[in-house]
């Protein structure tokens, strides 16, 4: 069921607009499961989207002057990027490791990187305040260069920078834009080594914001190293974000995929499970040691330190485990499984930081709990995220393979290397 | 240490280089925010063993900065331990202790080195050099300021449109006109003294000399957090009067000084690392081209 993609000829401005309208039309069907769950809830949020621009922060949210952080920082903004750290990996290993093997799912990635790292810094913008000064930190004339919030903040906004070049071939192959598509595509290298030391800084600034919260972040949870911990923990995070997305786009996408990349995709998914599992046991080495160098061993016995064991051994060190026998037995199953848990390890890391284990002496009924109106406005831009995402990968060479122009002078590179290499980098791919 | 247009386009160019960001980052964030010597810049020492409650500083502050004016004949607001608010700058609490009835005013103790001011990514926290640490309306509202305050200070109007980060700004307006700050003017007891934080540590210390019986021998906010602006006499044990006494004496900057140290370092020795495996992997590659069409 192969479809027919349509090369578009464009050469003036009148084909483009022409174009770019037929391929905004929906494609495929309109009531499936999905779009009559997520429809409603994108409307319902943008309408509290509105109402909270209109009346202020309090009028949606229950955060407070104790909690001023709640779920659109916590969960939108510090899991996202964690979770959009596949791209910035895949990108290292693809580009400059140069292993052909993860080229299929490396695209899908980057889109995601990409458009998780939009839409998260649009749950940014509803979230503060004053979101009409959200220029300031970029133009004006007052930098508070001192702040890490600053540093993230630029690294936000020259990182989706550097994500774009690197998705952007796939945007001039789907337009047919040959000459742009070269030149694009002769920067992605510099792109994706720029892109990687702005991720290694950020992933762990977004921990490092925590740092001057010494005195109301959890002595289990608080150490100058949180920073190397969120860098850490979103090597894991990124990489089990490829083997869930991937999971599901390769059911749902399923016809645009080619014969050798469904065969390939099982030994990715292994490969991927292997990086995880070598990620999530050095963060737990780390968690491990300073648990003991910062001597905090008689807090395990209070609650608190229960719910830290929770988070330690069941949604690192188990998945750690289950990734380790999933790559020994070749079990997909238990490898999704693994991914799943660590995600679900990172969701409750975050959070931690950000409003569970953050005034921990806080009682219940005085403490931060995400009102309906929050939950659904971060439904709406995550269900808005997929169906952008949809919209591209039923457009452009995403999944499928690229068109044959662009795809010309790689097919004879590829027929000759794999040809006479096949056993030698099957050896050196990781 | 403003940053001018010129050196921020230098900034600019070298940042998308991504090689030589190194210099964007060392001489500016290593740079100690406040760099204004500790004991010159102007405090208020509060002697909570002459508070008597009278709620005055609460009205006169409110009146300073427009906000309602509190009931000060109330005396139930009391039974409650009180923080500050959007439209209370200033609170007094009492505090049953085993030395009677103490009072105890609350508000921004305008660190030396704020941990709000190092937050703000956009300088709309500011520490003056004479003293008070100022909130500007090009703040973003992102709230970074709350979670960095070791007291809780910066209050946030959730309840606004065009919300304002709310806080005691040692009457900043009037310290121009060579006023005092209203709280200060208008306390009946002295318990409050207005002067350069010198003098005040000294006042404190004399106080403390002449009655020890009546005074712990600390100053609170002498040492903690690096030193505050606002200095604190009791007779009781801190802990004992709403104070968090397990803050230490690190300024709040310095806690980040060692992820803001290692930037430079990243952006410098990342790619050059990054580049180098990429010219590895690229030869290898191409040998392994020629090699295939040579057979």
């Amino acid at each position: 069921m192969n479809e027919v993609v349509t090369v578009p000829e464009i050469k003036n401005l009148k084909d483009f607009w022409v174009f770019i309208r037929s391929e905004l039309k929906p494609k495929g069907k309109i009531f499936t499961t999905f779009n009559v769950i997520s429809f409603p809830i994108i409307v319902l949020g943008a309408f509290l989207i509105v109402f909270r621009l209109a009346k202020g922060l309090g009028a949606v949210t229950n955060l407070s002057q104790e909690f001023p952080w709640g779920i659109w920082i916590g969960f939108d903004v510090m899991v996202g990027v964690a979770f959009a750290g596949g791209a910035y990996i895949l990108t290292f290993v693809v580009y400059i490791l140069r292993s052909e093997k993860y080229h299929p799912v490396v695209r899908a990635t980057v889109l995601n990187g990409f458009l998780a790292y939009v839409f998260y810094a649009g749950a940014i913008l509803l979230d503060l305040g004053r979101w009409w000064n959200i220029v300031n930190p970029i133009l004006g004339n007052k930098f508070g260069v001192n702040s890490v919030l600053f540093l993230v903040s630029w690294h936000f906004l020259l990182y989706m920078i550097s994500l774009f070049i690197e998705f952007s071939p796939t945007v001039a192959e789907w337009l047919g834009f040959k000459r742009i598509r070269k030149i694009l595509a002769s920067l992605t290298v510099g792109a994706v080594i720029f892109g990687i030391a702005l991720s290694t800084l950020h992933q762990s600034g977004l921990g490092a914001l925590f740092l001057m919260a010494k005195d109301k972040i959890h002595p289990l949870w608080y150490t100058e190293f949180i920073p190397v911990l969120f860098f850490v923990s979103s090597i894991f995070a990124g990489l089990s974000m490829v083997i869930f997305e991937g999971t599901i786009s390769h059911k749902v996408f399923a016809h645009q995929i080619d014969h050798d990349h469904h065969a390939s995709f099982d030994r990715i998914l292994t490969g991927l499970g292997k990086g995880c599992a070598g990620a999530l046991f050095v963060y737990f080495f780390m968690k491990i040691l300073i648990l003991i160098h910062g001597k905090q061993w008689p807090l395990l016995a209070t609650p608190m330190g229960t719910w830290y064991l929770i988070e330690l051994i069941g949604l690192v060190l188990l998945p750690c485990i289950l990734f380790l026998h999933g790559v020994r037995y070749q079990n997909l199953v238990v490898i999704r499984m693994a991914a799943i848990l660590s995600m679900l390890g990172i969701i409750i890391n975050r959070l931690n930081y950000s409003v569970i284990a953050y005034k921990w002496y806080v009682p219940l009924s005085q403490r931060y709990i995400p009102s309906w109106m929050e939950i659904v406005i971060t439904l709406c831009i995550l269900f808005t995220e997929v169906w952008v995402f949809r919209w591209i990968v039923n457009r452009m060479p995403v999944l499928r393979e690229s068109p044959e122009w662009a795809m010309e002078e790689k097919i004879i590179k590829k027929s000759v290397t794999i040809r006479k290499e096949a056993p030698q980098w099957k050896v050196s791919a990781m | 240490m403003g940053i001018d247009r010129r050196s921020l386009l230098k900034v600019l160019g070298l940042g998308v280089a991504g090689v030589a960001s190194g210099q964007m980052a060392t001489p500016n964030l290593l740079k100690a925010e406040a760099v204004v010597p500790l004991k010159q810049f102007v405090g208020v020492l509060v002697d909570t063993t002459r508070c008597v409650g009278c709620r005055s500083c609460e009205a006169a502050c409110a009146e300073a900065h427009h906000l309602p004016s509190p009931d000060t004949g109330d005396e139930s607001v009391f039974e409650k331990e009180r923080q500050t608010t959007v439209s209370q700058l200033t609170v007094v609490n009492r505090y049953k202790t085993d030395k009677g009835e103490v009072f105890v005013k609350k508000q921004c103790m305008h660190c030396g080195q704020p941990g709000c001011v190092a937050a703000c990514l956009v300088k709309a926290m500011e520490k003056r050099k004479e003293g008070p640490v100022t909130w500007d309306t090009n703040c973003m509202g992102c709230r970074y300021c709350m979670p960095s305050c070791p007291f809780e200070i910066p209050k946030f109007e959730y309840q606004s449109s065009n919300p304002k980060i709310r806080k005691c700004d040692l009457c900043w307006d009037r310290l121009g006109k060579k006023e005092k700050p209203a709280c200060v003017e208008n306390c009946p007891e002295e318990a409050l003294l207005f002067g350069s934080r010198k003098e005040l540590i000294e006042e404190a210390n004399r106080r403390i000399y002449q009655k020890p019986g009546n005074y712990l021998t600390h100053i609170y906010g002498e040492h903690e957090v690096g030193g505050t602006g606002y200095l604190y006499l009791s007779k009781v044990p801190f802990e004992q009067i709403g104070f968090r006494t397990d803050l230490g004496t690190t300024p709040y900057p310095e806690f980040t000084k060692g992820f803001l140290y290692s930037v430079p370092l990243v952006l410098l020795l990342w790619p050059a690392f990054l580049i180098g495996v990429n010219t590895v992997t690229k030869r290898e590659q191409e040998i392994r081209r020629k090699g295939g069409e040579r057979e």
